[in-house]
């Protein structure tokens, strides 16, 4: 395993929710892409949206931020959007 | 050979649809149950196939469209999951085998009571009396357009009836979803249930249905879903508590290539034509003497169906002849369409159901038109 780095993951109840945050986050040009769900995190679907949000506390909002927004826009349904480091 | 079968299943389907379902083939890993890039293919082609129909069909988005295997899958899940134990539902005559058996299931073994409103002998919908059954129903199940006649009802006036009185309708939209236009939202039903393979220019092995909101079907499957694992039931997150199992994602590619196309075409323009194909053969028909063409009493529509007998011939052997001497296909029979035979007096002869598709031709018709007059010559002169 890599050394740990901040990411903001977002979570799903629903495959197709998490789907529609791929084609969503390409489309909104985020960084991040659909990874398998952290085991720490108890979130029904099996996919998880990571955000890289390396570069301190500014730069970990600003990520959660524009995650928020894009969901917000696309009006998708998340379980959970929290920091972690993966 | 010339396909006039569509009612049935599509077999002339736009190029992209087999290029689809061959790319898949090689390329797809399980929907929904991996994160790498196989497994998010299919899942992309997924989603992408329920946002094509949601927006082909007026559905609220792609979350609301569930799949299935066929039209009699999605049935079976609405019904059961809308009617309740001893419940009253509703349906007409029109409907097919995949609406009537789950519905007579239910009375047979839960108690509910089915009521079915009449069809009068040229086809049309006594809706006076579908509107005084709708009185204390829960649930009423409307066939969209008859598989035999190809009339279609008026599902808007039925959905606004069958709220007034406090109840769900589900819309049986085989035979409409891409042959006509059709707006969920603007119909006002609460679920839609589609096949794939007939005119949404799918593959056999795909159907679904699109739940509106504030609708909550529950599951007739539970099983494996991908998600929420150590839950001991299966989730109730739509869609996918609609979809126990791996779905037919290879399939389903197929099925968003063919609703693509159909979106470039236009749903207008594809009803259009094959309007244009229904009067040509109508015209024809009329001036045969001893051909009878069932339905077409309706006020609300037509889809690409017209059905016929030649005298008293029966209907199987007419259609083997325009197959085997034209290489015509028809379906003759009782298409799974028992009610609505009774109501036609077709019940001992059966009808043979002309259907067309998008890439049907005028000239096609014409060809059928010339075999019918051979047959219905013969038939006069009693051969």
């Amino acid at each position: 395993m890599g050394k740990a780095t901040p990411h903001v993951v977002a979570t799903f109840y629903t495959t197709t929710a998490a789907l529609a945050m791929q084609k969503a986050g390409v489309r909104h040009g985020l960084r991040g892409r659909l990874a398998p769900i952290p085991r720490q995190l108890s979130a029904g679907c099996g996919f998880a949206w990571r955000e890289p949000a390396e570069g301190g506390a500014e730069v970990a909002s600003a990520a959660a931020d524009a995650v928020r927004a894009v969901l917000e826009a696309e009006g998708i349904e998340a379980e959970g959007v929290v920091l972690l480091d993966l | 050979m010339i396909y006039f079968d569509n009612a049935a299943t599509t077999l002339q389907k736009p190029p992209e649809v087999a290029r689809a379902v061959t790319a898949a083939l090689s390329s797809f890993g399980g929907v929904g149950r991996g994160v790498h890039p196989a497994s998010l293919a299919a899942g992309l082609a997924v989603y992408e196939a329920r946002d094509a129909v949601a927006s082909l069909l007026g559905a609220p988005g792609a979350d609301r469209v569930a799949f299935a295997a066929n039209a009699t899958a999605v049935l079976n899940i609405a019904i059961r999951g809308l009617l309740p134990q001893g419940g009253v539902a509703v349906t007409t005559a029109a409907s097919h085998n995949s609406v009537l058996r789950p519905l007579f299931a239910a009375r047979d073994e839960r108690g509910c009571e089915v009521r079915v409103a009449p069809h009068d002998a040229r086809g049309s919908l006594d809706y006076a009396a579908l509107e005084r059954l709708v009185r204390g129903a829960d649930l009423v199940v409307l066939t969209h357009a008859s598989n035999l006649t190809g009339d279609v009802y008026d599902a808007a006036r039925v959905a606004h009836v069958v709220h007034e009185a406090g109840a769900r309708v589900i819309l049986d939209a085989a035979q409409t979803a891409g042959a006509l236009p059709v707006d969920m939202a603007a119909l006002g039903v609460d679920v839609l249930c589609f096949t794939g393979h007939k005119s949404l220019m799918g593959p056999q092995g795909t159907g679904g249905l699109c739940v509106a909101a504030g609708t909550d079907v529950p599951p007739l499957l539970e099983g494996g879903s991908g998600t929420h694992s150590f839950d001991e039931r299966h989730p109730r997150f739509m869609p996918e508590s609609l979809e126990a199992g791996t779905l037919n994602a290879h399939g389903l590619a197929g099925l968003a290539a063919g609703v693509a196309y159909l979106q470039a075409r236009g749903m207008a323009d594809v009803a259009a034509h094959e309007a244009c194909l229904v009067q040509r053969l109508r015209a024809g028909l009329v001036r045969m003497p001893g051909v009878r063409v069932l339905g077409g009493g309706e006020a609300a529509g037509h889809c690409g169906i017209v059905a016929l007998n030649v005298g008293e011939a029966d209907s199987a052997l007419v259609a083997d002849r325009l197959a085997t001497e034209w290489g015509i296909c028809t379906r003759a029979g009782a298409h799974c369409a028992p009610l609505m035979h009774r109501a036609l007096g077709t019940e001992s002869q059966g009808a043979v159901r002309v259907s067309f598709g998008a890439f049907n031709t005028e000239e096609e018709v014409d060809a059928c038109l010339e075999a019918l007059e051979v047959i219905a010559h013969d038939v006069s002169r009693g051969r």
